[in-house]
């Protein structure tokens, strides 16, 4: 697991990437949590555009990131989710409490 | 049950082995000639049973899971996902969207996506004695 992530004008975005399940969720959720408390941006944007599958557990790597933003008050997006990944958002109603966008703005 | 084609895996509960299995699976399932979509949802479902079995089935130690899959006729892909683990309790508690006994990195929401992905979901569970999923996937026939 890798990922990039950058600060511009108090909006952190963070571009994941490969495959998320259980295996590798921990690390995610831990390596998200950490950014956001170190920068405590206005904005979180998490980047699904390197994302090729995500199960259950990425639904709870969101959640840990919304739970996360709303303790310091502030907003998580969800950008670039391709069809796999959009379908199990869909299917959890994650879609509906967290704003998404099709692509990086 | 008539089937034309089969499959058995066996693999110890490792995380690593979830991308495994469903990988796994959809290699199986290509010969079906599924659309992207269908993949997607079997894969998903398949990660799901078997992440299941990790967590739950054998949460202190390492256990067997095994994961057979069948083509039957009319297109449809059969998979049973097994383990000889601790079992289930209260099915019912289970089967809830957002129930888990999984703590804060897990979502409660597998089954949830197991049942919503495929035609059919069952599960049988006996505590002390382990964990049986079966679902099926009915393919569409490309023309």
């Amino acid at each position: 697991m890798h990922f990039i992530s950058f600060l511009e004008n108090g909006k952190l975005t963070v571009a994941l990437t490969g495959e998320i399940d259980h295996h590798c969720a921990k690390a995610y959720i831990q390596n998200i949590a950490g950014k956001i408390e170190a920068y405590t941006p206005d904005v979180c944007v998490l980047d699904f555009g390197e994302v090729t599958f995500v199960d259950s557990s990425g639904i709870a790597v969101v959640i840990n990131a919304l739970r996360s933003m709303t303790q310091i008050e502030g907003k998580l997006v969800l950008t670039g989710i391709g069809a796999q990944p959009m379908r199990v958002f869909t299917a959890s109603g994650i879609d509906k409490l967290v704003e998404i966008k099709e692509a990086v703005s | 049950m008539k089937f034309t084609n089969y499959m058995i895996l066996e693999f110890p509960s490792k995380s690593t082995n979830e991308a495994f299995a469903r990988s796994a699976v959809a290699c199986f399932a290509a010969q079906m000639d599924p659309t992207l979509e269908e993949l997607g949802d079997i894969r998903t479902a398949v990660s799901e049973a078997v992440t299941n079995c990790i967590v739950h089935a054998y949460p202190n130690d390492l256990g067997v899971i095994t994961l057979r899959c069948r083509i039957l006729k009319d297109n449809v892909l059969d998979i049973v996902v097994k383990d000889k683990g601790v079992g289930i309790p209260d099915l019912e508690q289970a089967r809830k969207p957002m129930f888990t006994t999984g703590g804060a990195e897990r979502s409660g929401m597998g089954i949830t996506i197991m049942e919503s992905f495929m035609t059919s979901f069952d599960i049988a569970s006996e505590p002390g004695k382990g964990t049986a999923v079966h679902m099926r996937r009915r393919l569409q026939r490309r023309q």
